[in-house]
């Protein structure tokens, strides 16, 4: 039987003392490469085309997220939390909103947990299918998947930009609640993308799930053991990929998401295949929980009244709130000393924790699958140098 | 240089004058060709700007080349860090002429909302000449339109005689613009004297 590892595995052929036979060559992949997503730089060992180390290089980005949000009071830190994974900045606001919430004991009213689970679940689609779009790009496919993919996006961002004025950096959520509320006209604009966003699933997935370039370029490359992923606090739809049930919606069951009846993929074999059968299943689920949102949403008001914005001071004390991010658990860390500023603001990034077993499923297969299994871990720069 | 006015007598008689500065700007203002560079938040504004529903080809602009040789223009799209500096202005300097430059979003224009941080450059007008420069956090995509419309029009404006021709032009101008190192505490020199020089602080 053909097991994935005894199929695929390659590795460099050795002499006695261990080290690659023939001459190795060193290539420094990025920051300005096209597929690396940003400003990210790969130092990569290549025995012929087979890589044979990897290093990766950060700090490119390095834009002091974390230092600004210690000199700034809670309520500035907001639209900086936008840019630190900028394609999903509404799950970015609720995480950090959670975590004040946490920290100042603040309730949120019923309205505004379900005005943020449909954004959540609105950012889960878009990121999904951008994701979808970029690294089918970097198989070669140019242009086509991504402008499906993007077509899709901009009906979403034109639903966060009516509703808070900015298509990507929305600054939506307060401690206490969401910024403004939505109106019934909105709900219904909604409805009509969220019922369309299984027929364009429908139509992508012709195209691509059993495309066979696809299969043979996804399938048993950059696999990921499940031992491998827990040990190294792999999260989100990557460690979902491996085999492994843990979704924070789930685990936690932050927000209202107790009350939405969803399941959880799971992969297989941790192959770059399961990740974007993960994620397509992922947008489904979504779907669901949208649809369910939507027709539940009572009325009532989007901000709890005891909030207080201006002269924010919370007690002292030190709090940790996560939630599950698109790319995975999206954590924030605050240490308050009773001032208006945090004593210590400290994110913790998902794409920077799933990237750091790059090497681990890149070696031993080609420089070009490198590129596609960087393109499956789903980085974003702002987030992983911040 | 041909009057406007006999021009278009000729033109309804199906007779097409002009001048070779203006055939060789009519052609290079319609196939400005960018880099593919994207830093931070904004270059995912450029990609949806390329993308079905903005559609940059309809401007000529829609190939972006990955390498530096082949391109014509740098889109600064996004947070430009003291890491990276370097490298933009080498990817800058290894463009070939007549190369042009549209500093997108806050961040490459001043540092933006990171301004205050201790890692950001604060614009990247202080290394290399930006002929374009669009304020938005990010821009919208028809933002960046309407500066490629924008630099579309001062590309055809632009006299290939004279003395306010452009630099590339000019045999006695240096082509590269020196790449600054990262020093002991910053980048050196900390802007080029060249093209930006610190406000004078008047007392």
């Amino acid at each position: 039987m053909n097991t994935p590892s005894q199929q695929f595995e390659v590795k460099p052929k050795l002499d006695e003392s261990g080290s690659p036979i023939g001459e190795l060559l060193e290539i420094s992949m990025g920051p300005h490469h096209p597929s690396t997503h940003g400003v990210f730089r790969m130092d990569v060992v290549l025995d012929g085309e087979t890589v044979v180390k990897l290093k990766p290089v950060f700090g490119y980005l390095h834009r002091n997220h974390e230092k600004i949000g210690e000199n700034i009071s809670y309520l500035a830190s907001m639209p900086y939390t936008d840019r630190l994974d900028y394609l999903c900045s509404m799950t970015n606001n609720w995480a950090y909103a959670l975590t004040v919430e946490k920290l100042a004991g603040l309730a949120v009213p019923e309205r505004a947990e379900y005005i943020r689970v449909i954004m959540a679940e609105l950012t889960r689609l878009q990121n999904h299918t951008c994701l979808i779009g970029f690294f089918v790009q970097d198989m070669g496919a140019l242009g086509t998947p991504m402008m499906y993919a993007f077509r899709e996006r901009e009906k979403i961002l034109d639903l966060f930009e009516s509703v808070s004025g900015a298509r990507m950096m929305c600054n939506y959520m307060r401690f206490g609640g969401v910024r403004v509320d939505v109106s019934d006209e909105w709900l219904a604009e909604t409805k009509k993308v969220v019922g369309d966003y299984g027929k364009f699933l429908d139509e992508f997935e012709t195209f691509l799930t059993e495309n066979e370039i696809l299969l043979a370029r996804t399938q048993f490359v950059g696999v990921m053991p499940k031992e491998l992923a827990i040990s190294a606090s792999i999260t989100g739809p990557m460690l979902r990929a491996a085999g492994v049930n843990y979704d924070l919606r789930k685990v936690d069951k932050y927000g209202i998401y107790s009350r939405f009846d969803f399941k959880v993929p799971v992969g297989e074999h941790g192959d770059i295949y399961d990740r974007y059968m993960v994620r397509v299943l992922e947008m489904r689920e979504s779907i669901k929980i949208l649809t369910r949102a939507l027709a539940d949403i009572p009325a009532g008001p989007v901000m709890d009244p005891k909030a207080k914005l201006r002269g924010f001071r919370p007690k002292a004390g030190e709090v940790y709130g996560r939630v599950e991010g698109p790319k995975g658990e999206l954590g924030f860390y605050l240490i308050s000393d009773g001032s208006p500023n945090p004593y210590r603001y400290r994110v913790r990034p998902p794409s920077f924790i799933n990237l750091t077993i790059l090497e681990d499923m890149c070696l031993g297969h080609k420089i070009s699958d490198a590129v596609v299994i960087l393109g499956s871990v789903d980085i974003v720069l702002g987030e992983v140098d911040r | 240089m041909i009057e406007a006015g006999l021009k278009n007598e000729l033109q309804k008689q199906g007779v097409y004058v002009t001048s070779l500065q203006e055939l060789y700007n009519w052609g290079r203002a319609n196939s400005v060709w960018p880099l593919t560079f994207g830093l931070a938040c904004c270059a995912i504004e450029m990609m949806a700007a390329s993308m079905a529903r903005f559609d940059l080809a309809r401007f000529g602009a829609e190939v972006f080349r990955p390498s530096p040789r082949q391109a014509d223009l740098m889109i600064v799209a996004g947070t430009v860090t003291k890491k990276m500096a370097p490298l933009v202005v080498r990817l800058y300097n290894q463009m070939p002429e007549p190369k042009y430059v549209i500093a997108m979003g806050a961040c490459a224009i001043s540092g933006g909302p990171f301004k205050q941080g201790y890692n950001v450059l604060k614009g990247v007008d202080r290394y290399i000449p930006v002929d374009v420069a669009i304020p938005g956090c990010p821009p919208r995509p028809e933002a960046l339109l309407h500066a490629i419309m924008t630099l579309q029009e001062k590309i055809l404006n632009q006299k290939l005689t004279g003395p306010d021709r452009p630099r590339h032009l000019k045999a006695e101008v240096e082509g590269a613009y020196p790449v600054p190192v990262y020093g002991r505490h910053d980048l050196e020199p900390p802007n080029n004297p060249a093209l930006w020089q610190p406000p004078a602080i008047k007392r």
